[in-house]
């Protein structure tokens, strides 16, 4: 790269990192205030873990996201394997499945809001989680439906002819063709639910919060740094996960071009 | 038959929790309380033509028009910088420029208010030089800042993979005939990366005009947004119906938008620039 690119570059990055770098180290400043360093601490790692309420909504954000994207996961899954079969274009259902990944989030979160209130459901974890199956299934069709387009049908048809069951040759044959779409799909919903504040504001109540909704009534009181620590520890595990995929999916590269020379 | 059981829970899941919300938020848009229960009116939607509102929502459109021009404008060139390069350090750069978006926004938007603030880093770092501590919070410009901090990343993103998709072959021919590199910008890669611009503005614009959090935090409460009234509406006010008409319009301005990029999309599919390389 050029000079002045790498400059530009660094700029940007500058400027995507530079919150988080402030975040980060006022989790180790000592003084209470943001602006004010007063030193070295461990302290507020340590008052992270004695304090409930941000860890009870760590455990409701962890939860909730892992359900969603396991439920989501099943109906987007099926869908997009039936939609596959099906060999039709089923753009209606499409176009009315993926709305809650563009329209704005907002009317998402009210419309479910009128709807759990107007059947008297009392808002909180169960409305929050139903709220996230519904914006997580179109990330799931996402992921899954061009897996699902390429499936060699006659092999499912071959595996029948040899004996399967129609259940045992989709579990054998189609499955495995799946699985890496539907991976992806879990995790895409996983981060989705995991980040989301919007639709959860206005689909909670209970006092169930997730980690968005603690932090955005916490900080009209000022964030505590217990948060800041949080969220650098997050960071740190969401990296370290990153690195190890990207040593791994490098090593195995180097396998691949190892044996070709070979 | 198989086909129709794989369906049917994405159809009940999609009718009950998608379209039937959606009908009661037309619903509530276009009735009032009355003593006999609810009656068709258009109530909601002619408080709409206050100033105030008319206002709120012209701002609202405004700051996502200058966020999305924002991040084109600085998004592009990081793009283009990170296809063209062949450095091995690209890959890095690149998940490094994903990664903030897996760090809970409300926390990195509030980051900015401990550099921003009239106390804040920036103005103890100005005052250095004797410059007067400078009021950025509050302002139209903070809360365009804080739009573009979230969504840079969407911008970038589609934009490099269009272009990682371009040729370098064509590059050369079109040099090779004659063309300056301006040129060769102008009439190779700037239409072929179209689409993605096309789908970083829609990651970018839809979430900018809506936003409320951002607007809040950012705009210390004296910038409000579409977004802002609607929250308003359900959490304090309680009225319902003037929330869903709200709500309701932002529908329309989402869907016009998703038509015309949608439009531009197949005009650049046609069009000459797009065509050739494809």
């Amino acid at each position: 790269m050029k000079k002045l690119s790498k400059c530009y570059i660094g700029l940007v990055l500058a400027f995507l990192y530079l919150p988080i770098a402030v975040l980060m180290v006022y989790s180790f400043n000592a003084s209470k205030s943001r602006g004010v360093w007063k030193g070295f601490t461990f302290d507020w790692y340590r008052q992270l873990l004695e304090n409930e309420s941000i860890m009870s909504s760590l455990y409701t954000t962890l939860i909730c996201g892992f359900l969603a994207a396991l439920v989501a996961t099943v109906i987007g899954s099926m869908a997009a394997y039936g939609i596959a079969k099906a060999k039709s274009k089923s753009s209606f259902i499409l176009s009315v499945a993926y709305v809650p990944m563009l329209n704005a989030e907002i009317v998402t979160g009210v419309s479910l809001m009128l709807l759990f209130t107007l059947f008297g459901l009392e808002l909180g974890f169960f409305t929050m989680l139903l709220s996230h199956i519904t914006f997580c299934i179109p990330y799931v069709i996402l992921a899954v439906l061009p897996k699902a387009r390429q499936l060699d049908w006659s092999l499912y048809d071959a595996a029948q002819d040899l004996g399967c069951t129609p259940m045992r040759s989709f579990w054998k044959i189609m499955f495995p063709e799946l699985l890496p779409g539907i991976l992806t799909g879990f995790l895409l919903s996983l981060t989705m639910s995991i980040d989301d504040f919007i639709i959860s504001f206005f689909t909670t109540g209970n006092g169930v919060n997730n980690l968005s909704i603690e932090i955005y009534t916490m900080a009209k009181r000022g964030i505590k740094p217990e948060i800041n620590a949080l969220s650098t520890i997050m960071f740190a595990v969401i990296l370290a996960i990153l690195i190890i995929a990207n040593v791994g999916a490098a090593k195995k590269d180097n396998n691949k071009k190892r044996s070709v020379r070979i | 038959m198989k086909k129709n059981l794989c369906l049917i829970p994405l159809y009940v899941w999609s009718a009950v929790f998608i379209v039937f919300p959606l009908l009661i938020v037309l619903y509530y848009a276009f009735t009032r309380d009355a003593s006999s229960g609810m009656s068709l009116s258009f109530e909601s939607f002619s408080r709409l033509a206050d100033p105030m509102y008319l206002g709120v929502i012209l701002r609202s459109f405004k700051i996502a028009v200058i966020a999305t021009l924002v991040c084109i404008l600085c998004g592009y060139p990081a793009a283009y910088i990170l296809a063209r390069s062949n450095s091995r350090s690209k890959f890095i750069i690149v998940i490094l420029m994903l990664l903030p978006m897996w760090m809970n926004f409300l926390l990195r938007t509030y980051s900015w208010l401990t550099l921003l603030e009239k106390s804040g880093l920036i103005n103890s770092f100005l005052s250095l030089f004797g410059v007067d501590p400078i009021i950025f919070l509050g302002t139209e410009g903070a809360v365009v800042l804080g739009t573009v901090y979230n969504y840079l990343p969407f911008m970038i993103m589609p934009i490099y993979i269009t272009l990682l998709k371009l040729d370098q072959s064509h590059l050369d021919a079109a040099a090779d005939l004659g063309a300056n590199p301006f040129q060769v910008f102008m009439k190779v890669t700037l239409p072929f990366s179209v689409p993605g611009v096309l789908s970083g503005v829609s990651m970018v614009f839809v979430p900018s005009v809506t936003t409320f959090v951002i607007s809040q935090i950012m705009g210390s409460g004296n910038v409000t947004l579409i977004g802002d009234i609607i929250e308003k509406q359900y959490r304090v006010v309680n009225d319902w119906h003037f929330g869903s008409a709200l709500s309701v319009v932002i529908m329309i301005i989402v869907l016009a938008f998703m038509y015309f990029i949608n439009r531009g999309d197949v005009e650049a599919n046609n069009g000459n620039g797009g065509r050739l390389l494809r």
